[in-house]
């Protein structure tokens, strides 16, 4: 079970949006997202979620990654489907319940908002599914680089959240184990007011803590074993070359943006 | 050729090191002359806290001694400036395989050592390829390390070692947390690295199995080295072992009772199928 932990549904593969410069990918990210919000007809939107089913084929991520990815939007959506239903109102009546009326233009927009909301998600979800969390880092360090200006040592900060990334599901495991002990020996963490559960938690987090800081230090030695110094000079095996490929993607997506402006689609 | 064979790799002279705050109490490291040849596979075997650990850090540079000296490859460790090229020279395994792994993916912690090394990106993915073939990792190398087993965990962290080519690798219990196929796993990895790269090996263990592996053993009993030979000297040694409080080959051991019951054994027996050929000379089978 626990084995299955994956920080941020990385999918191991070859395909071409797996081989795109993650520094090209989150803008494209970006732009598609503010293309999303201004198309506001749902031909346009139909054209998009047609699209973004293609890259999933493309980028040969199995049909499920994409429910799972949806999962946790399910009561936003809902949620924002019912108030559309019940308090926009316009076009012709389709529902009544007591004073309540289901109107045309509820349905509409209710359904314009939330196919753009899943579609949104789906393109994250492309990104994140097709991109390690260490490139995804990477690529964003690179955005983070202009501060490295004003003295913020940019290139620690992505080599802290590459080990944490890294640390994360070992973390999880690890206090999954504790529980699991912890549970056998009696503890209860599942009832009880709330700070009772704060308070049953702390059997728990002491060991992790110092778990964790144990693991901090042998790490250290090993990195510096390893001939790693701060400051120094590195170099990465996976060097962000940016290729005509990712500039033409970066292109493509612009070309979209003005036009979904420029047609007013 | 035979120079090539007793070049030395890593030398100590009169090695001593006392931890900070510790100083009243003996040194961890008291005196050590130690001189380890290419192609050697040496066992570091010794009671807890006997001082293996941090002779090893010792080695790599990890620690800088406090009197006497390191030299790898004629390098003294203390040389800050040079202390790069002792760490490439002498890499570290460590006990813990989930807490040596630094990078998110196999490739990229086969990487690490060679990304800190500023290599260009063309010869880091040359070497983490031939590496990861060499090791059997090519399958794995874009898993993240929380999903491999125990043994496949350590053969990264030996890949990424190997990458740096090295001349020796240190390593400190490393098949204390694994199964037995992962134990199996790491030492036929680090035996035939050592007999095909003649790779020098200073393997710590409290495994007399594994340490009967080796071509050479030394004992360390408080910092000081009380013993240092062939396993077949060492570790059919007995009263020597047990006055240290450590323990022969299970065979060893066998054997020793045996001969104790009157029974009539050489003493050189090391390992199970000696003792077994043995038994079955001086018993003929009716
Ligand atoms: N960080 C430290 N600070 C102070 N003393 C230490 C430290 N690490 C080890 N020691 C002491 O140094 C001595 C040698 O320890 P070391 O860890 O080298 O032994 P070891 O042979 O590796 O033991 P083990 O088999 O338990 O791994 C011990 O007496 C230990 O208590
Ligand atoms: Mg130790």
């Amino acid at each position: 079970m626990s084995g299955g932990i994956s920080l941020g549904h990385y999918l191991p593969g070859n395909s071409f949006f797996h081989q795109l410069n993650p520094r090209i990918k989150v803008p494209s990210l970006v732009i598609i997202l503010a293309t999303l919000f201004a198309v506001t007809s749902f031909p346009a939107l139909l054209t998009m979620i047609v699209l973004v089913f293609l890259m999933f084929r493309l980028a040969r991520v199995p049909f499920r990654y994409l429910l799972k990815g949806l999962r946790p939007i399910l009561y936003i959506a809902l949620f924002a489907l019912f108030i559309f239903l019940f308090f926009t109102k316009g076009g012709v009546v389709l529902f009544r319940l007591g004073p309540l009326t289901v109107e045309s233009a509820g349905l509409w927009q209710g359904l314009f908002v939330i196919t753009r909301l899943v579609t949104l998600v789906l393109f994250s979800l492309l990104l994140t599914l097709t991109t390690t969390p260490l490139s995804l880092t990477h690529g964003l360090g690179y955005f983070l680089k202009p501060l490295g200006r004003i003295g913020l040592p940019t290139e620690e900060v992505v080599m802290i959240m590459a080990i944490a990334m890294r640390f994360i599901p070992t973390l999880i495991e690890e206090s999954q184990r504790l529980m699991r002990a912890q549970v056998s020996r009696g503890a209860d963490f599942e009832s009880g007011s709330i700070f009772r559960k704060a308070k049953n938690l702390v059997p728990l987090i002491v060991p992790l803590f110092v778990s964790a800081f144990r693991r901090a230090d042998e790490l250290a030695m090993a990195m510096e074993a390893r001939g790693y110094r701060l400051g120094a000079k590195r170099t990465r095996l996976h060097e962000d070359v940016i290729t005509a490929t990712d500039w033409a993607v970066l292109l493509v997506v612009l070309v979209m943006l003005a036009a979904s402006f420029y047609f007013k689609l | 050729m035979a120079a090539l064979k007793t070049e030395i790799i890593i030398e100590t002279r009169a090695l001593c090191y006392s931890y900070a705050g510790a100083e009243e109490v003996p040194p961890a490291v008291a005196g050590i002359d130690l001189k380890v040849s290419r192609g050697e596979y040496l066992a570091l075997l010794g009671v807890n806290g006997s001082g293996k650990t941090t002779l090893l850090k010792l080695l790599n540079a990890l620690l800088i001694p406090s009197q006497g000296e390191v030299l790898v490859k004629g390098i003294s460790t203390v040389e800050a400036e040079r202390v790069q090229l002792v760490r490439q020279a002498c890499g570290m395994i460590f006990q813990n395989p989930d807490n040596q792994i630094v990078a998110t993916t196999v490739e990229e912690d086969i990487a690490f050592g060679l990304e800190n090394m500023a290599l260009p990106a063309a010869e880091i993915r040359r070497r983490v390829d031939q590496v990861a073939g060499r090791l059997g990792l090519t399958h794995l190398l874009r898993q993240p390390p929380h999903l491999l087993s125990g043994g496949e965990k350590q053969r990264t962290a030996i890949a990424g070692i190997l990458a740096m080519q090295p001349a020796c690798i240190l390593m400190d219990e490393p098949t204390a947390m694994l199964d037995p196929a992962g134990r199996r796993d790491v030492l036929e990895t680090v035996k035939e690295l050592n007999k095909t790269e003649a790779l020098a090996v200073v393997h710590v263990t409290h495994n007399p199995a594994e340490a009967a592996e080796a071509n050479r053993i030394v004992v360390l009993e408080q910092g000081r080295i009380v013993a240092d030979g062939k396993p077949g000297e060492i570790l059919t040694d007995l009263k020597l072992l047990h006055g240290l409080k450590l323990q022969g080959t299970v065979a060893a051991e066998l054997a020793h009772l045996l001969r104790q019951r009157g029974l009539n054994l050489p003493t050189a027996i090391l390992q199970n199928r000696e003792l077994v050929e043995s038994l079955c000379i001086s018993e003929p089978v009716s």
